[in-house]
């Protein structure tokens, strides 16, 4: 199935204060096009908890949101230090944010597994020391 | 029940939207944890909270979210208040502890609604 509108964010990791910026404008343009309040939700929290995650744990990203006829794809890349434990990482309460990240209400070990939960797909990868890439997928 | 009928069971002062103090809500949350908010879909539509920082803006919005209570005297800022107005976002803040606001709001028939998805 053709693209038919992607949108393209840079994710600065050096500011926890405006971590978020890029879903909130998804979700506008999201509705702008129409596409149905469930998936609006469920597209803008999965991404707002990878944007999140890229400011904690990989000093910012980038993140792409993809509009097909039948789903959005959001993909989000970044260079931080990789995850050495997957299976670890999607556990509920897992996590290895900072005391001050949590102190900020976040770090629960819940980013990854609510990502998953709202997506109908979600592949990771992952290389220690390179970055990872998280393609989720929200079916219409 | 009405957002203003939160206000005064609260005795919270409303700092932003008073426009929309007649909106129906039907459901909350009481949190200082923001991942576990985003982890409820329910269509709840106020957020207790005593955390402050502009994220707990962003997530009562990705979440649909049309009012947010600030327990414990807590102020936001103006970058929040900024941030809420964009949104149409009700804050408001109350003297009141998050257990105590809670109950209150409960008792009253505001539930919880804490269906996870």
């Amino acid at each position: 199935m053709s693209e038919s509108l992607r949108f393209h964010f840079n994710v600065d990791g050096s500011n926890f204060t405006t971590a978020g910026q890029a879903s909130v404008q998804v979700k506008k343009n999201l509705r702008e096009l129409g596409i149905p309040a469930d998936v609006i939700r469920r597209v803008s929290i999965a991404m707002y908890e990878g944007e999140i995650n890229m400011v904690i744990h990989a000093h910012g990203g980038e993140a792409d949101v993809v509009v097909y006829e039948d789903r959005i794809e959001i993909i989000l890349n970044d260079h931080g230090p990789g995850i050495p434990n997957i299976e670890l990482a999607m556990k509920e309460g897992y996590s290895t944010a900072p005391d001050n990240i949590r102190s900020l209400g976040f770090g629960a070990g819940m980013g990854l597994p609510n990502m998953k939960r709202y997506t109908d797909k979600m592949d990771i990868e992952t290389e220690l020391g390179k970055g990872t890439k998280i393609t989720m997928c929200v079916n219409f | 029940m009405k957002i203003s009928a939160i206000r005064s069971l609260l005795d919270a002062n409303v700092i932003c939207g008073d426009e929309n103090l007649e909106h129906d809500v039907f459901s909350a949350c009481g949190s200082d944890m923001m991942s576990d908010v985003l982890a409820y879909v329910k269509d709840q539509a106020v957020l207790l909270t005593g955390l402050v920082n502009s994220q707990v803006i962003r997530t009562a919005e990705m979440m649909d979210m049309v009012c947010i209570v600030f327990v414990r005297s807590k102020k936001p800022t103006p970058d929040m208040i900024e941030l809420a107005r964009e949104s149409g976002i009700v804050l408001m803040s109350t003297e009141k502890r998050m257990y105590e606001a809670c109950g209150l709001l409960y008792t009253s028939g505001l539930v919880g609604n804490g269906v996870r998805s």
